[in-house]
């Protein structure tokens, strides 16, 4: 008899869990006017201090789903009835990749134009970069002489023959890298610098550009691609610290066009029910105080002209920026994308 | 009357399908509802096949000239080697747990499951930690030796494919062990003594009669170790090992091709159907029934000195191994990072976590019996297909899963809305999805294979003479069901739970992607950091999220070995 009531026992809280879940659905999607909602792909630890500055200055709830992939996709099938107002990503692929999706609307606002410099927003005001990171190459101190690395172009000298490391090749970072080599030297060119590329490669390409230079101070290699901001998460970080005083900080083609920057930014939602409010939040976002708090916290260049860099930032120097618009860059991504593929890059 | 029941029975064991439970009540609504429950859950694979074969840019040829081969070489080496690896330390570990009485072997009975409970992501990093150029070992035999740099000496690189295979097969053995432990047990031990009096030794009972009637379960308990191997992402991506699953992240995430990614995951698709088809093949004309009410309780050889330490041995490394060493480092870590990691919302976590396992453990139990029990009374062949469709779901990476789970549910939402528009004027906003039911759904279509399988091997040892006779004391369908299979298959419905819960805890990208707003789960937590390799900062959620683990794990493993007792 024991038996029996166990069985049945579940079977009812089965049949109850899964009826109370139903019921509860209708809660969730409640929604007052003064909240927004945000689909980002940064991650909610790096957002939060500006998330919560401006819920404190405007008494607007910020309300965050954060995944890697999957949200343009959400955006796309959940159509004008999804809930998001704003789209947060950690480059420009997945702006345009959002704006190739339909999921994202016009913003054509004075405050924001101002804010953003041409060459960091979409021509149409589909998408607003918000700050911006220099896709550097970590020298080793002791192996490598200043001046001795100079260019992107020199990843392929053979002179560096088993000394590069670098994170996946198809990785969104080094696409738009390799897209930018295609903008500016054609295809074929590009190919075979990135043939280059791949023959110096000191190991199998694994880990993030934080790892890359690690494997630097470990001896594994002498030069590592990586992003700026790195630099200042690992001098701040204990276990790390070593890693980044192992390298000296290079910005490649500064004689020249100047070095390839990438950019985190935000695009309103096609189907945004609280409009308003989504454009005091991306307003919020290229004015001084979240500038600076983005600046400080993650090591990035704010956007916005007179907000200055952190102090570690402002430390490793001016550097000369490409000029080239990154909707321009952005054309040749998937080009890029196959080429690493094509070239066995990750092989 | 009898000897009606023993005609069908003589037919069962014959293995001739078709008119076996055929009576005049009752399977009609068992044959719906098998139909129904795999079409509702089939609704995500369906859209996933949708867009492998109806991709916006078409970057097939590209795929087949460049990286496919070589994903399809490397997956096939992964499951290899974790398949044979995880095998070896299950069955290794099930058999002297079962036929040895030695120091310690009432604890290996359940610990050896502990290992489940560890990510594999987690078990990577920590290892990876340890061994890599810059770990303790490496930098300890540096000062021995004198060694200066990585170009001075030869190590074993941890992040391979031989590193994936001994991680996953670490922490996937439990289910092989799992498995086919229960199978050793319910196995009449009179079968041995028969072996034994016709002059087999020890050794030959377990190759010729133990292996061989446990095949069906050790069939379950490595098919579910292949398939989550080939669903890993983590550790491949990590160790930079080239598999479909790694190549469908790379395709989509960076390549920003979801069709693409579909088209990769429906060759995954076929390569598990391939797989279980060959198993089936294989063994499709045995059939084995225990009337599981009287089996004689067999006595443990007791071992002592060498034998008792090798049996010791044999069952301590996995669960060192597996579990020991890489929870005393998290340990680590979450004490020297408690103030970084420590957060408010680990209650609110780790109850999401919790709700959302359980909820989808309880779902796919109950489904899965319907399925599993829908299977056994209807034989024809299109509720057959149906159960063995349903379980398409854990073919499939999870974040492609979740894709598969946003179109229809975001299709029967915006039907919803267009209909109360047109009808009532109001907007009914999207009902299901971004919301918890989208994301136990997820579970439930990606683990239905797990429960439906394991309750499925459980009621085939159920002899149909016990259908007959709760039959001739009228009693229907459902209260055989309830009265007479699923208290005879506890064990079975339990380990599914436990199963499915715990595989629940774990996931990730579905979760990631499904969730509603401002909702984590521990996994999730652990994502954030981990996604940044800043493992170190989120030990204490992945420590959390092994500990809420075990404790249904050694719950669940308690009960099963009650029930068992209980039995004998």
């Amino acid at each position: 008899m024991a038996k029996q009531g166990f069985t049945q026992s579940a079977f009812k809280k089965a049949v109850a869990a899964l009826i109370l879940t139903g019921g509860a659905v209708s809660a969730f999607n409640a929604q007052a006017a003064d909240e927004i909602n945000i689909y980002s792909d940064r991650q909610a630890f790096l957002m939060k201090p500006i998330l919560d500055a401006f819920t404190e200055e405007t008494g607007i709830k910020v309300n965050v789903v954060f995944a890697k992939s999957g949200l343009i996709q959400r955006l796309k099938s959940e159509g004008d009835n999804s809930p998001a107002d704003l789209l947060l990503t950690s480059n420009v692929s997945n702006l345009s990749r959002a704006v190739d999706a339909g999921v994202t609307q016009e913003v054509n606002d004075s405050v924001i134009n101002k804010n953003v410099p041409a060459k960091f927003r979409d021509a149409d005001g589909q998408w607003f970069g918000l700050t911006t990171r220099a896709r550097v190459v970590y020298a080793s101190k002791d192996r490598i002489q200043p001046g001795e690395f100079k260019d992107y172009e020199d990843l392929a000298d053979p002179k560096f023959a088993g000394r590069i490391c670098t994170r996946k090749g198809d990785h969104t970072y080094n696409i738009a890298l390799i897209a930018s080599m295609i903008a500016h030297h054609g295809e074929a060119e590009a190919k075979q610098w990135l043939e280059g590329v791949k023959a110096n490669l000191a190991r199998k390409p694994q880990g993030n550009d934080r790892a890359q230079v690690k494997a630097v101070k470990e001896g594994v290699c002498d030069l590592a691609v990586g992003n700026s901001y790195y630099y200042g998460k690992m001098l701040t970080n204990d276990e790390q610290r070593a890693w980044a005083e192992s390298v000296n900080i290079v910005y490649p083609n500064q004689e020249g066009r100047g070095t390839h920057v990438n950019i985190s930014g935000m695009a309103m939602t096609k189907s945004s029910p609280n409009r308003d409010v989504a454009l005091k939040l991306m307003r919020f976002l290229t004015e001084d105080e979240a500038q600076k708090i983005y600046a400080e916290q993650n090591f990035e260049y704010p956007v916005k002209a007179g907000v200055e860099a952190s102090k570690l930032v402002d430390h490793w120097g001016e550097f000369k920026a490409d000029d080239l618009p990154l909707s321009k860059v952005d054309s040749f991504r998937k080009r890029a994308a196959m080429m690493v593929n094509e070239v066995g890059y990750n092989n | 009357m009898v000897s009606q029941a023993e005609d069908r029975t003589a037919v069962a064991i014959g293995g001739r399908p078709g008119s076996l439970f055929k009576t005049r009540s009752g399977n009609g609504y068992w044959q719906f509802s098998v139909w129904l429950i795999a079409a509702i859950v089939l609704l995500p694979v369906l859209a996933v096949l949708w867009l492998a074969f109806f991709p916006e840019e078409n970057i097939w040829p590209h795929l087949l000239s460049t990286v496919l081969p070589n994903y399809i070489i490397t997956t096939i080496g992964l499951m290899l080697g974790v398949g044979f690896f995880a095998a070896w330390l299950g069955i290794s570990t099930a058999w002297v747990t079962t036929m040895y009485d030695f120091p310690g072997r009432k604890v290996f009975e359940w610990a050896l499951l502990l290992p489940f409970a560890v990510p594999a992501y987690v078990i990577a990093y920590v290892y990876t930690d340890m061994l890599e150029y810059s770990g303790w070992l490496q930098m300890g035999l540096r000062q021995l030796f004198g060694w200066q740099t990585a170009r001075d000496y030869w190590f074993p690189e941890i992040r391979s494919l031989g590193g994936a295979v001994i991680m996953l097969a670490l922490v996937l053995y439990p289910y092989v062990f799992m498995m086919v432990r229960a199978t050793f047990i319910e196995q009449s031990a009179s079968l041995r003594d028969a072996a034994r009096t016709l002059g087999c030794s020890r050794r030959q009972v377990f190759w010729r009669v133990s292996l061989p009637t446990a095949r069906p379960a050790l069939a379950v308990g490595v098919a579910l170790v292949l398939m989550e191997a080939l669903n890993d992402f983590g550790t491949v991506d990590y160790f930079a090992v080239r598999t479909l699953t790694a190549g469908i992240y790379d395709v989509w995430m960076n390549m920003g091709n979801i069709g693409g990614a579909a088209q990769i995951a429906s060759v995954m698709m076929i390569f598990i159907l391939v797989l279980i088809g060959l198993e089936r093949h294989s063994r499709r004309r045995q059939k084995q029934f225990s009337r599981g009410d009287r089996f004689k309780a067999f006595q443990r050889t007791r071992l002592s000195g060498r034998k008792a330490f090798a049996c010791w041995l044999i069952c301590i490394m996995p669960l060192v191994f597996g579990f020991i060493v890489p929870v005393l480092s998290l340990a680590r870590h979450a004490i020297v990072y408690f103030e970084v990691s420590w957060t408010p919302d680990f209650f609110e976590m780790s109850w999401n976590s919790f709700m959302l396992s359980a909820v989808a453990a309880l779902g796919t139990i109950f489904l899965g019996l319907i399925l599993a029990y829908g299977k056994r009374l209807v034989k024809a062949s299109s509720v057959q297909k149906a159960v063995r469709l349903s379980g398409l779901g854990y073919a499939m990476p999870g974040a492609v899963l979740a894709v598969g789970v946003i179109i229809p549910l975001a299709a029967f939402d915006n039907a919803v809305d267009d209909l109360f528009e047109s009808w009532f004027g109001i907007s009914t906003g999207l009902l299901l999805s971004g919301t918890v039911f989208a994301v136990i759904f997820a579970y439930i279509v990606r683990f239905l294979a797990v429960s439906a399988g394991s309750i499925e091997s459980s009621l085939e040892k159920v002899t149909p003479s016990m259908d007959m006779a709760a039959r001739s004391l009228g009693y229907n369908t459902l209260q055989i069901l309830l009265k007479v299979h699923v208290p005879m298959i506890k064990p079975g419905v339990l380990t599914a739970a436990l199963v499915v819960f715990v595989d629940c805890m774990k996931e990730l990208p579905a979760t990631l992607v499904l969730r509603p707003f401002n909702f984590d789960t521990l996994a999730t937590h652990v994502y954030q950091f981990a996604s940044d390799e800043l493992l170190e900062e989120s030990a204490l959620s992945a420590l959390v999220i092994v500990l809420v683990g075990i404790i249904p794990v050694i719950l669940l493993s308690r009960s099963i070995i009650a029930s068992r007792n209980e039995k004998q």
